[in-house]
């Protein structure tokens, strides 16, 4: 199978995600079904009592066939009716389970498709020295051999070499090479992306296609624990854990259930005190309105969905965990570059030194550029046009190409004319150099004057130099280069701010370019000249403070601090030491869905925690319902309890497990989007939620119940 | 104009209770957190050989709370079987066994339930050296406790959560002595009784005899409604005038079963660092508090029938001295807290009426509660609240700064699950198991039908809650009841305080998260009305049944 083709059902699965609540249910009905194994549903303990009761409700039905006294006056339909309710109640929460995980399932079934087993040509006895990519190993010559094995048999530490069209047969770093990667069998998008040895973009994934060229791979993974196997393992909830957050949660649901068990049990005992008794089909009616069947039905959906809102977002998540983690984060760590600024730099401003026109600087910066295609470089010629010089290409004039050596670039034009621009320190070197004597006091100190003041606003100079063609160096001004801060960004951090969340900014610029650049972006701190041991310290100064940090990160170097941070995003164009440490991995490598990524960890416990109130609320009016539907022929002063008016006593207890049941499946939508969230202060949003589905949980059932029971009534018997 | 007089009553109690909330709290917070000891403490630690100065773990503190309880019930125990060889007896006889056990475990646990009738059951020994004893003492342990679990948010990586022995020894002899020797002689100038007169024999009026003890009542009194302990010297109560003779005696009383649980509050919030977060748990109690105080009163005052529409009230089993309102106060006072003194028969109430002072306890006692258990108990609650509204905010949820996970929410649901289980279990089984049913219907009940329901579900609950208030009507001293209440007892005080050291043993270990603007306030309104939410919906959704089939039922008209 072809990635394409594994991209094509991708796309498929993304839609199949937009299908109607009714066609995803019943897709799902066979899972859902497969679900009522006792053996299955042991694992959620709320719905496996509602099992227990409706497979004793059906035995008891059909005693009461054979033996009519048992039924204790109701209509023999009665028990039947809601047995029958019952079971549909454990099935609405298996099609809640199985709707979940039909999505991963089916991203499960694209990325399966790329594990197929490739050859892979082993290098035996790699040595650096006797690199197979330089001495052409396929020749047969030098020490090393190349032995043709199936992928599944590469181990860990192996190192095999893949040529232009093949596919790469595991997880692993590149070692020697540089190669064009079609990886869009994972991240579903087609652009190919360069990886080369040495550098963060050493990691190349298993089941990715060679384009171009041929990279010597050293294999980073076990057999069987490859990235893809993993993704597999995630997107299907395989090997799917309880989070902390999802044990203490049913920790609560498991004792109300025991509570309600116990009140439920012991309701006879009680009521023939006073020479009542109810029966036994009522009162597993009432045990199943009573436990928390809405959130005990939606917990494991929620989680799966969760995850899967993740995915959508080519975001990869090593557990739950992960995800609830990154909702408590409090610090966020961003890189300046990406995330906050522009990759890029743009001309802001010219300079000019004093004595030198300002025509004359902005041409010569203009022209030293034209053959500079930087992006720094083509900002610098647009805004020249935008002043309104237009200059045209010189013929036979030679750029000057940048080197990491001379740290600038430029232009010799053909009567001699020579202009540099670049890093200070570097210009003026080449100023010194070339006139043979040191600066002039002034001209240096007009020269120190704007570089500064350009690096105090936060952006980077670049000096400008031109010799005549005389030999006679000037420094001619200072082009201002600025960071251009990504548009929104500052409202998405107060927003943050609003949330709780500090966000600080990594960079390596200087501390006063940083801070200016901070100032601008609106984030709370930020770390200046920064070295990965800086990182690392700083996450580990506050966690040390308490608090939860994030970050992102894509080279070895990162790795450290990556597995240090609470949530670390690794960027999938990334080294696999990083992947390997970070607890997610962006498929995108965009740094800025950290805190989309934030946003997603807050919801899944908010969608969490507002099912469970709900869910808990809405037994109030069961009980309103119930209550005097069991006592009221003997005691009819409870009638005053029946503030719904319901119909009679069967119609009261088949309205309220009918409402017990549905409102699972209507609950289904929001338990798989989450609940709406918005980035505000955690008492907005408490307020709000409580309102919503506190308030709306003890409403809607009294609600919902009289609706039903205007249906239930007409039922002969009822 | 009842209303009124209500609202009077209350403003004038809780007026009171303000004024003494900060120095009270402040001085308690004071006791429990500085490094010196007395001269006559370091006597005790010395016998007892405690080392002052090194925490305990959870586990050795809740060693010293059973290994200390233990010896208490087993000395009460003795001191009544040896009854009539001790001094000043008055020539009773010895206690029976169950009874003895029963009272031991009643005791030692703050419930003070007295299956007897104290005048014709024990002499002054036992009363001073035994039930006084422990009065002071079980008081204390649960102040204790509840010191020990605000430890458990307030420290940081701590393994320890404090010594048992010295907040034993400090909370006695600094808080609770002090205290009840200053309030005794003001209850003796209002006319409390005070003597050791032992019986006098009187004529009365009508010409009969009557025989009428007299004891050193005044001295018991304070710490009974100090300690929320609520073992009468008399079988009256506090509805006996020695005990209780006037409105002020009436009023005070009142304020000082409420004095500790209320001020404990601000000594919690002081020692976690924001007296903010105490008001918000007092403001959940007093919302509740005065819903329950004013359910009560309208109630009794304007139930439908022609005699109380007459009289203006339901007077019926309630001292003409107190009326409807005072007697309401200090019966909402009593059941809310865990002191279960009574100055009116709660039986003779409305069937509402009555089930309102059910209700205060099957709240789990936590408006504001036993001392040191209404702070327990409603810091488990807000843990419980906390961990369900945290969720909703988008974090994992937290209170004061500890997550509350998976170990934290075992404690506390286990917690929440412990006083409804006893309860439920014990009144089926009372039922459902043909020798317990003879015994009950037959011996232990007068009344029949949904009364005498209620009345069996109230001792369970006053039990299961350490409250010790008898909805009286119900002859408690059979070997059925005697048995059952005793264990009902001693797991409703001990199971609890077992979860409660626990959940202050993880909490104390764990570091404390800083607080952002995405963290849930715990110290504003709507945590007190969520508060509130939690604890009733709690209790009703557990208890509703059982309240329909008795007060319910008895109550409602159609």
């Amino acid at each position: 199978m072809s990635e394409a083709t594994a991209n094509d059902v991708m796309k498929d699965v993304k839609k199949s995600n937009n299908q109607s609540l009714g066609a995803m249910l019943l897709k799902s009905l066979p899972d859902a079904c497969k679900k009522f194994d006792p053996r299955t549903m042991w694992h959620n303990p709320v719905m496996f009592i509602v099992w227990v009761g409706a497979a004793f409700l059906t035995l008891v039905g059909i005693f009461e066939i054979f033996a009519p006294e048992l039924r204790q006056g109701e209509p023999i339909q009665f028990t039947w009716i809601i047995a029958v309710c019952l079971w549909a109640t454990v099935l609405f929460a298996n099609l809640a389970e199985a709707v979940a995980e039909g999505r991963g399932k089916a991203q499960a079934d694209a990325l399966r498709k790329t594990r197929t087993t490739t050859p892979a040509r082993l290098v035996v006895g790699y040595d650096a020295a006797n690199d197979p990519d330089v001495r052409g190993p396929e020749k047969g010559e030098g020490p090393t051999t190349i032995q043709e094995v199936p992928s599944s048999d590469l181990k860990l530490g192996d190192v095999v070499v893949v040529s232009a069209g093949e596919l790469i047969p595991g997880d692993g770093d590149i070692i020697s090479g540089i190669a064009s990667v079609d990886e869009s069998a994972i991240t579903g998008e087609s652009a190919p992306v360069i990886r080369e040895s040495g550098g963060d973009r050493s990691a190349v994934t298993g089941g990715t296609r060679v384009l171009s060229d041929r990279i010597v791979v050293r294999i980073t993974q076990k057999p069987g624990e490859s990235f893809v196997d993993k993704m597999i393992a995630l997107v299907e909830g395989a090997n799917r854990q309880k989070t902390p957050n999802e044990i203490a949660l049913d920790v609560l649901l498991s004792s109300l259930t025991i509570i309600f068990l116990i009140v439920v049990l012991c309701l006879n005992g009680q009521a023939s005190a006073v020479g009542a008794s109810v029966s036994l089909t009522v009162l597993l009616a009432l045990l199943v309105c009573l436990i928390p069947t809405t959130i005990g039905a939606l917990l494991s959906a929620i989680g799966i969905a969760g995850m899967d809102r993740l995915v959508q977002r080519n975001v990869l998540a090593t557990s739950g965990r992960a995800i609830e983690a990154a909702g408590d984060v409090t610090t966020l760590l961003l890189d300046k570059t990406g995330t906050i600024t522009y990759g890029n730099r743009q001309a802001s401003n010219f300079h000019p030194l004093p004595g030198i026109d300002q025509d004359e600087m902005v041409k010569a910066s203009a022209l030293s550029s034209l053959a500079d295609s930087t992006p720094e470089g083509q900002s610098i010629v647009a805004l020249a046009n935008q002043q309104g010089f237009h200059v045209a290409e010189v013929p036979g004039a030679t750029p000057v190409a940048f080197t990491a050596e001379t740290r600038m670039s430029g232009l010799d034009l053909p009567d001699g004319t020579r202009i540099r621009k670049g890093a200070t320190s570097a210009v003026e070197a080449w100023v010194e150099k070339e006139s043979g004597h040191p600066m002039e006091q002034a001209v240096n100190d007009a020269m120190h004057d704007r570089v500064r003041a350009v690096s105090n606003a936060g952006g980077t100079p670049l000096v400008v130099a031109r010799q005549d063609a005389n030999g006679k160096v000037t420094v001619m001004g200072v082009v201002q280069l600025k960071d251009v801060v990504k548009k929104g960004l500052r409202e998405r951090f107060d927003d943050l701010r609003k949330m709780g969340i500090r966000t600080v900014m990594v960079t390596g610029d200087n501390p006063l370019t940083a801070a200016a650049i901070a100032k601008e972006a609106g984030v709370d701190d930020f770390i200046a000249e920064a070295k990965p041991e800086d990182k690392l310290a700083y996450i580990k100064a506050e966690q040390a403070k308490g608090q939860l940090v994030a970050m992102t990160g894509d080279g070895t170097n990162d790795a450290p601090a990556l597995a240090q941070s609470d949530v670390g995003v690794a960027m999938n164009s990334g080294t696999s030491a990083a992947k390997e440490a970070g607890n997610m991995v962006d498929l995108d490598s965009d740094p800025t869905k950290l805190i989309d990524i934030v946003a997603i960890g807050k919801q899944l416990l908010i969608t969490r925690g507002a099912l469970t109130t709900f869910s808990i609320a809405n037994d109030i009016a069961k009980y309103f319902a119930i209550i005097p539907a069991m006592f009221m022929e003997q005691f009819p002063g409870l009638g005053v309890l029946n503030i719904m008016g319901l119909h009679s006593s069967l119609s009261a207890v088949l309205s309220a497990v009918i409402f017990n049941a549905i409102i699972i499946v209507l609950l289904i939508p929001l338990a798989l989007k989450g609940v709406k969230y918005r980035a505000e202060s955690g008492e907005k949003i408490l307020g709000r939620n409580l309102k919503i589905y506190g308030l709306g949980g003890i409403i809607a059932p009294f609600v919902g119940i009289w609706i039903i029971d205007l249906f239930v009534r007409l039922i002969p018997g009822f | 104009m009842v209303y009124l007089f209500a609202i009077l009553t209350l403003a004038f109690v809780a007026l009171v209770l303000a004024a003494i909330y900060k120095p009270l709290g402040d001085y308690m917070y004071n006791v429990f957190n500085t490094d010196k000891d007395l001269a006559f403490e370091r006597w005790i630690y010395a016998i007892i050989g405690c080392d002052p100065k090194k925490g305990q773990t959870w586990r050795a503190y809740l060693r010293g709370v059973l290994g200390f309880s233990l010896l208490s019930v087993l000395v009460l125990y003795l001191l009544q079987r040896v009854q009539a060889w001790l001094p000043w007896s008055l020539g009773l006889p010895n206690v029976k066994g169950p009874l003895a056990f029963n009272t031991a475990a009643s005791f030692v646990t703050n419930t003070n339930w007295q299956s007897y009738s104290p005048e014709q059951t024990l002499g002054y020994t036992v009363q001073f050296a035994g039930l006084a004893v422990q009065n002071f003492v079980s008081a204390a342990v649960g102040i204790a406790v509840a010191i020990a679990l605000v430890r458990g948010f307030a420290w940081r990586k701590s393994e320890t959560i404090g010594n048992f022995w010295v907040d034993l020894t400090r909370c006695t002899m600094r808080i609770l002595l002090p205290i009840s020797v200053v309030m005794g002689i003001i209850l003796i100038a209002l006319g409390v009784a005070q003597n050791f007169a032992g019986v006098v024999d009187v004529n009365t009026i009508a010409g009969g005899s009557q025989k009428i003890m007299q004891g050193p009542v005044a001295s018991q009194e304070v710490i009974k409604e100090l300690g929320t302990n609520g073992g009468g010297f008399f079988n009256a109560n506090s509805s006996h005038p020695y005990e209780d003779p006037n409105l002020w005696t009436c009023i005070i009383e009142t304020l000082l079963m409420l004095a500790i649980p209320v001020s404990l509050t601000r000594t919690f919030g002081r020692m976690v660092g924001s007296a903010k977060q105490g008001y918000a748990l007092l403001g959940a109690m007093v919302v509740l508090f005065a819903i329950s105080f004013f359910a009560v009163v309208s109630f009794e005052s304007f139930s439908d029938d022609p005699i109380t529409r007459l009289t203006g009230g339901s007077m019926e089993g309630k001292e003409v001295r107190f009326g409807t309102v005072l007697s309401g106060i200090f019966s909402t006072t009593s059941t809310s807290t865990s002191t279960g003194a009574v100055a009116s028969m709660h039986d003779s109430y409305t069937a509402l009426g009555g089930m309102m002072y059910l209700f205060n306890m099957m709240l789990g006692e936590v408006s504001p509660g036993g001392v040191g258990a209404g702070l327990y108990g409603i810091l488990v609650m807000a843990v419980v609240a906390v961990f369900i509204a945290g969720l909703m905010v988008g974090r994992t949820p937290e209170y004061l700064g500890k997550k509350i996970g998976p170990r934290e929410m075992k404690m506390a649901s286990l917690y929440f699950l412990v006083m409804p289980v006893i309860v439920i279990v014990g009144v089926s089984l009372s039922y459902l198991l043909p020798f317990a049913r003879q015994s009950i219907v037959n011996t232990s009940l007068n009344n029949s039908g949904n009364h005498g329901f209620t009345e069996v579900v109230y001792a369970f609950v006053s039990a299961a809650n350490n409250n010790g208030s008898a909805f009286a009507g119900l002859t408690a001293d059979t070997p059925w009841l005697d048995t059952m209440l005793g264990l009902a007892v001693l797991l409703g005080r001990f199971v609890p305080i077992l979860l409660v050291l626990a959940l202050a043993g993880s909490l104390a270990k764990q570091d404390a998260v800083p607080v952002t603007a995405g963290t849930m306030r715990t110290d504003n309104k709507l945590f007190v009305g969520l508060l509130v939410f939690v604890i009733f919906i709690i209790s009703a959704l557990t208890f509703f049944p059982t309240l329909a089939l008795g007060p319910l039922a008895e109550g409602l008209v159609a």
